[in-house]
Parts: C-alpha cells; sequence; structure tokens
C-alpha cells in the first residue's frame, strides 16, 4: 500500500479544466443563520434509494429534531423535523426538479424559541457494527458534497474488506461554492471530531483531508486543530481515538473534488473503472458530513441543517446560510436580498454539476450546498455547432472517455452504441462541456442517453423475468 | 524450372483438395431452404420494423411457412399484399385486427400549465431529466419530438399544441414510440376501440386538475357507466379492458368533467381541448 501523500508536492490528476473560481464573492463571509420561515417542506426521498416511511400525522405537533420518516430500507435515510410546529400535510410537493414528490409539510410554530434540546452523547464506541449504522441511519446522515448518498452506507466496511485510510474532501472544486471552505475555517475542531468517530468505526489506520490550495485558510485552520488535537492526544485526553491525521493541499483543478480523482491526487492510485475506493482501502468523505456526524453523537442533533452558499451574478446579496433543510428555496434567495430582474437562471448545487431549479416553491435538501443565480443564461435559440473533433474534451476527461465520439453518437440518434464507448462510466461532472468550442451540450446528452440505456436493460430484464417466470 | 513446377504441382493439389471436400460438404451437409421462404420475404416490405413480434422480416416470412402466423400478422403490409401473400402459400390470410398507437395524454401547451423555461438539450429524454421542460405535470408529453423523431414510417408529426399526432392510416403498431417515450405515454391499441383514456396522472381531485384543464381527477364517473367492468379505477386512473370488447357508445366518456376520457375515432386530438383559464400561469423564475 502506497504511503499516503505519496510525493511531497500538491498531487492531483490526469487532465481536468481550470474553471474561473469566483468564490471572491462568499469566501471570506462567516456562516450566518436563516431566520426561521413560516412553512418548511420535507421530501420524503432526498437521495437514492428507497423514500422514509412517516411517523407523523397531519395536525400533529411536532418538536425541532424530533423524527417525522423513518428509513424503509438500507439504502435509505430518516428525516426530521426542521423546526417546532405542526404538521400540515403529507403530500404531494414539488421537488426542485419540479416533479411532484411525497413530502411532510410542517408550519413553524411563531411563538416556539426554536432551541434544539441537547440530547444525551450516544455511545458511538462499544456499539455493534449494526448498531452504529442505525445511529447514523436514524441520525439522518447523508453525504453534504451534494449527491447526499446516505453516509452509514459509506462507513459500513463490508466483510473481507478493510480501510486504510480515510479520506476527508474538502477539494470544494466546483465555483461559487464556499460552505465547505467555510466549515473548514469556522469548525475545524467538529470536522476533526466527526473524522475521529468515523475513523475508528471505519478501522482505518489515519486519516489524510484533502483541501485545494485555494482555501489556505482553511488549510492553515485544520492545521491548527490538528495540533490542538496532538495536544490532546499527548494529553491522553482525546476519547482514546489516536491515529494520525494529515491536511494535504492538492492542486486546484476540477473535478479535483470527485473521489477517485482525490485518491489519485493524494496517494498517485489509480481507483479502476467500475470499482469503489474502498476496493483499494479508502473510504472518502465530505468535511461538512464530519461535522453532522460530530454532531449527531455528541449533541444527539439530528441533520437538520446545513451550510448553503447562495452566489450568483443576480443574487444582491451573496452568502454563506446556514438553512434548516425544508425551507423554500424562495425564501432563502429572499432572504439574500432577492433576485435581480434580470434573473435568467437559478442553480441548486455548483454551476458544473448542479441541477436547475424549475420552482423555487420547492425546498432546500440535505445534499443542496449552493443556491445560485444567474442572469445570463444560454440563449435557447443559439444551437450548438457541429463538432470539429479538436479533441479539447479529450483532454479535459478525467475519466479518459472520448466525450466528441459520444457526443456524436448521441447527435445522431445512436445512443445504444454510446455504451461500448463507456457512457455509463461517465460521472456527469461537466469538464468536456466546459471546454468545448462548439458549446454541445455534452454532459446532457450523456445523461439522457443513460437513461435512455438504464430504462432499455430495465425493460429487457423485466422481459427475461417475464419469459423464465413462463417456462 | 524443376523448383516452379513442385510449387505449382502442390498449388494445384491443394486446390483440387479443397474442391474436393467443398463439393462434398455441398452434397451431404447441406440444408434444403424452402424456396418459397425467398419469394415471401421480397413480399414483404423488409422494413423489419418488429411490429409482428419477430426480429425482422425473414424470420416473419419463417413462422410464415411452418404456420406459426398468418399473413396479415404483418401490420405493415397492405391488404392486398397479405392476400398475395396468403395465396403464395394457399393459406388464410387471417383476421387483422388494425392497431395503432395511442398517447395518454391530451395536455398540451394550451392545457398543461407551465412554471418554467427549458434551455437545454431538445429532446424528450434530456428535458425529462430536469422537470419536464418545465410543464407542471411531470407525468404528461413532454413535447419535444422524441416519438417523432422515432417513427420510422412518419406516422408521428407534432402539432402546434406540443402534441404528437399520429396518423391512424400511417402507423404500423410497430411500436418505436413506446420505446421512446421517456414517460411511457403510448400504448398499442386495436383501432376499432374507441374509448381512451387521455391522462397519466396518479393524482386525484384538485390535486390532477391543478395541473392540466384535461386531467382525471378520479372520479369514477366513466366506470361507473360503464357496462360490467369494463372500465374500473386503478391508481386513481379509469382502465379500459380492452379484451372484453370494448364499449359500443360515447355514453361511457359523456359524463367526464375534465374530458381526460375520450371517445376517440380515428386520430387523436381533432378536437381542440378546452383550453387553461388564465391567471394560474407562474413567472417563469424570480
Amino acid at each position: 500500500m502506497a504511503s499516503p501523500g505519496a510525493g511531497s508536492g500538491p498531487g492531483t490528476f490526469r487532465h481536468g479544466v481550470h474553471p474561473d473560481g469566483a468564490k471572491e464573492a462568499t469566501e471570506h463571509l462567516p456562516v450566518e443563520r436563516m431566520p426561521f420561515v413560516e412553512r418548511y417542506t420535507v421530501p420524503l426521498a432526498q437521495h437514492l434509494g428507497a423514500p422514509a416511511i412517516p411517523v407523523v400525522q397531519p395536525g400533529q405537533r411536532v418538536q425541532r429534531g424530533q423524527l417525522v420518516a423513518r428509513a424503509a430500507a438500507f439504502v435509505s435515510t430518516a428525516h426530521h423535523a426542521p423546526v417546532t410546529g405542526t404538521v400540515v400535510s403529507i403530500g404531494k410537493e414539488r421537488y426542485p426538479s419540479g416533479a411532484l414528490v411525497e413530502a411532510i409539510v410542517i408550519d413553524a410554530d411563531r411563538f416556539d424559541p426554536q432551541m434544539l434540546a441537547p440530547g444525551p452523547a450516544a455511545d458511538w464506541r462499544s456499539v455493534s457494527d449494526k448498531d452504529f449504522m442505525a445511529l447514523v441511519q436514524g441520525g439522518g446522515i447523508v453525504g453534504m458534497g451534494g449527491a447526499a448518498f446516505p453516509s452509514h452506507v459509506k462507513l459500513s466496511v463490508p466483510e473481507g474488506k478493510g480501510c486504510d485510510q480515510l479520506v476527508i474532501n474538502g477539494c470544494e472544486c466546483e465555483p461559487f461554492l464556499t460552505c465547505d471552505h467555510r466549515t473548514m475555517v469556522e469548525r475545524p475542531d467538529a470536522v476533526l471530531r466527526g473524522v475521529d468517530i468515523a475513523g475508528t468505526r471505519v478501522g482505518c489506520k489515519g486519516a489524510v483531508i484533502g483541501v485545494e490550495l485555494n482555501k489556505p485558510d482553511g488549510i492553515s485552520s485544520l492545521q491548527a486543530a490538528i495540533e490542538r488535537r496532538q495536544a490532546r492526544i499527548a494529553r491522553g485526553d482525546n476519547d482514546g481515538v489516536s491515529f494520525p491525521i494529515r491536511v494535504h493541499g492538492v492542486q486546484v483543478k476540477y473535478p479535483q473534488g470527485a473521489e477517485k480523482m482525490l485518491i489519485k491526487a493524494l496517494f498517485d492510485r489509480e481507483v479502476p473503472a467500475g470499482k469503489l475506493p474502498l476496493d483499494l482501502g479508502y473510504v472518502v468523505n465530505n468535511v461538512a458530513t464530519m461535522v453532522a456526524l460530530a454532531e449527531l453523537v455528541d449533541g444527539g442533533s439530528p441533520l437538520i441543517e446545513r451550510v448553503v452558499t447562495v452566489s450568483g451574478s443576480a443574487v444582491r446579496r451573496p452568502a454563506n446560510l446556514l438553512v434548516p433543510v425544508g425551507t423554500p428555496i424562495r425564501a432563502v434567495l429572499d432572504h439574500c436580498g432577492g433576485l435581480t430582474a434580470q434573473v435568467r437562471q437559478v442553480v441548486m448545487g455548483g454551476p458544473m454539476m448542479g441541477m436547475p431549479v424549475a420552482t423555487l416553491d420547492a425546498p432546500v435538501l440535505k445534499g443542496t450546498s449552493g443556491l445560485l443565480a444567474f442572469e445570463e443564461a444560454r440563449d435557447p435559440l443559439k444551437e450548438a455547432g457541429p463538432c470539429i473533433k479538436c479533441g479539447q474534451c479529450l483532454e479535459a476527461c478525467p475519466y479518459m472517455l472520448n466525450p466528441s465520439r459520444m457526443g456524436r453518437l448521441a447527435r445522431a440518434g445512436r445512443v445504444l452504441e454510446m455504451e461500448d464507448w463507456l457512457v455509463m462510466d461517465c460521472v456527469e461532472c461537466g469538464a468536456c462541456t466546459w471546454v468545448c468550442p462548439s458549446e454541445i451540450p455534452l454532459v446532457h446528452l450523456f445523461r439522457s442517453a443513460k437513461a435512455t440505456i438504464r430504462k432499455k436493460k430495465a425493460a429487457e430484464q423485466a422481459a427475461a423475468k417475464k419469459a423464465g417466470g413462463a417456462s | 524450372m524443376e523448383l516452379l513446377l513442385v510449387a505449382a504441382g502442390i498449388m494445384a493439389g491443394l486446390g483440387f483438395a479443397f474442391g474436393l471436400i467443398l463439393a462434398v460438404a455441398y452434397r451431404f451437409l447441406r440444408v434444403q431452404e424452402d424456396p418459397r421462404l425467398g419469394l415471401v420475404e421480397a413480399a414483404l416490405p423488409g422494413s423489419n420494423c418488429g411490429a409482428c413480434g419477430q426480429p425482422g422480416c425473414r424470420a416473419f416470412a419463417e413462422t410464415l411457412l411452418s404456420g406459426e402466423s398468418k399473413p396479415s400478422g404483418c401490420s405493415v403490409s397492405s391488404p392486398e399484399a397479405v392476400e398475395r401473400i396468403a395465396d403464395m402459400l394457399g393459406v388464410d390470410a387471417g383476421q387483422a385486427i388494425k392497431r395503432v398507437a395511442r398517447l395518454h395524454c391530451a395536455g398540451g401547451k394550451a392545457q398543461a400549465l407551465n412554471f418554467a423555461e427549458y434551455q437545454g438539450v431538445s429532446s424528450c429524454a434530456g428535458a425529462g431529466l430536469v422537470g419536464s421542460a418545465g410543464k407542471s405535470c411531470t407525468w404528461g408529453c413532454i413535447g419535444l419530438g422524441d416519438c417523432e423523431t422515432a417513427c420510422t414510417f412518419g406516422a408521428i408529426g407534432m402539432n402546434d399544441n406540443g402534441l404528437p399526432v399520429v396518423s391512424v392510416d400511417k402507423c404500423t403498431a410497430c411500436g418505436d414510440c413506446v420505446v421512446a417515450c421517456p414517460r411511457d405515454l403510448f400504448e398499442i391499441l386495436p383501432a376499432d376501440q374507441h374509448v381512451l383514456v387521455q391522462c397519466s396522472v396518479p393524482l386525484s381531485g384538485a390535486d390532477a386538475t391543478a395541473l392540466c384543464t384535461v386531467a382525471c381527477d378520479a372520479c369514477g364517473r366513466c366506470a361507473q357507466d360503464a357496462p360490467g367492468k369494463l372500465i374500473v379505477m386503478h391508481g386513481n386512473l379509469p382502465v379500459v379492458d380492452y379484451a372484453a370488447g370494448g364499449a359500443a357508445s360515447p355514453m361511457v366518456v359523456a359524463r367526464c368533467p375534465t374530458g381526460a376520457i375520450q371517445w376517440v375515432v380515428g386520430d387523436q386530438f381533432q378536437e381542440q381541448a378546452p383550453l387553461r383559464v388564465g391567471g394560474r400561469q407562474h413567472a417563469p423564475v424570480g
């Protein structure tokens, strides 16, 4: 196993792009708490996997942090009331994509102080793996980098596999976003506490926090916290956890925060296609997830709020906000001074991988790292040019795919052939689209191709199952 | 010189030996093919559309020769062509029930509420990933014409209202549009069945009608009016049992408050559905 930090300089990966970071607007702004609003909407499914099952009734009074929906399966997480108030309804509400999904609507009690009762510190060390998973799942903890994949799945190391290094992702390579940056600057001790807990549970030998070099204050803040931790370990006062934690600066390049790219940068090892980082002995988690884990274990506080960066050219007062999950997007934007009249587009997440928001009535989710509003938008009448085969996308793709070829196949309607060109390995980072001089919406073409291919496979499987059942 | 002759002799000998093997193989390992296969295949349209359930026209010709299927199983061939093949094989042409692709949605631009502007790839598959091109009903037709592109017979055309109109005359029921639609709105139905549910919203009451003027609000009147179990309510939508022979008169759809269930004769959407009452159109964003 390669020693951590092979190569002393800042590591990186092959290919990738250098978009303008555009983080100046918010990177020095401390996180402020978003005031409570009247109504909150908590969708039952906020990530891949089974929707949670509601455990409250309409009309029922709920306390802030109270369980309102329990996990329905292994890949599923619980949800909690973001405010003290009354459950108004459980029914179809708008998701940011515009789809109608099952959600719990809670009206806040405006006379309640909205204090979160500190719960007892959970026993995280001596419990069995199963109980720890139930604790994390029941706390509603999901990966807070954007995809919101349930954390207990990532923190469970299956039989026969081992975790050598816990990798903490503080890259935040998406332009505009500064929520993880502020978390590292303002709450480095909570990050390390989460690393202590997660690292002990997965049984790692050490932990590395990868941070892009455009966040020097984040790195120094974490380093100071690590020194404080060293002092505690020397005193024997760190809850018995003593594995080494290092901060490692990595080059500023997109998509440095993709977990396979980060492992390449930190350890100079490549995770093969179709394999997970755990197959090489790494578990990768986001810095904000570590804070959420520490709060759950030490304070009994489930994941009911998160830091959201509100930025972009159409936002009057960019900010880093601590927003309760379920707050309407409109309320968050209004708190930031509203939008300019020229607004053309609102994006949830970063500008490279984020999804457009179809309605501002939709809520902030557990995976919402940013809300970006832009005055500029692609001219819908302007058609993408033809592929001139310049090859820039091939040099941008961190997964060594051939976006040019796949894009031409997609535009020719030969979607099923794209599978031969490994379109299913595409992580939709958007680097190819960003460099394309013909402005071909490559990632969108790949996403729809992947959906079409998945649909066809599901249909084939269903047909095969039917044929198998009939014979 | 002698070497040259030896080489030539060896080549000639090899040629003769392989020729002999081929001749023997041709004589004894020959697979007898029905000479009618080529003729029948030539009489078929050759579009390899798959509507008959076979991978292509040649495979269908083989099933014709073996008697597994009847000439009328080819929905693309004209009645005359079917008759010709039946004569050629000396079999019964079979009863062809004309089938067409029908869309279970009537919510075009003028009926379904739109709340956002879509600027991405102009295809239903692309727009389906980010809402439905701004349409508030995410179960209905996206309206960017993936089915029109997929149809090899030119039977589908998008109308001004953003809905695909399937030409009953041109449709061969091949099912390409069924596969192409990311919302699974097409169904291949017998053309002589006139009762059609033109909505796929799983909501009921005001939740459904808030999305679209022609949404099914799951009132269940059509199920009450239909004889026997011809129409049953399932998942807030009426399901028509076409196997039971179908409804005899348009009376079963007469009491539908929204027009979601229709008596369709010929192409869909010949009559303009009720327009959306103004005032519910949201501002784009902001």
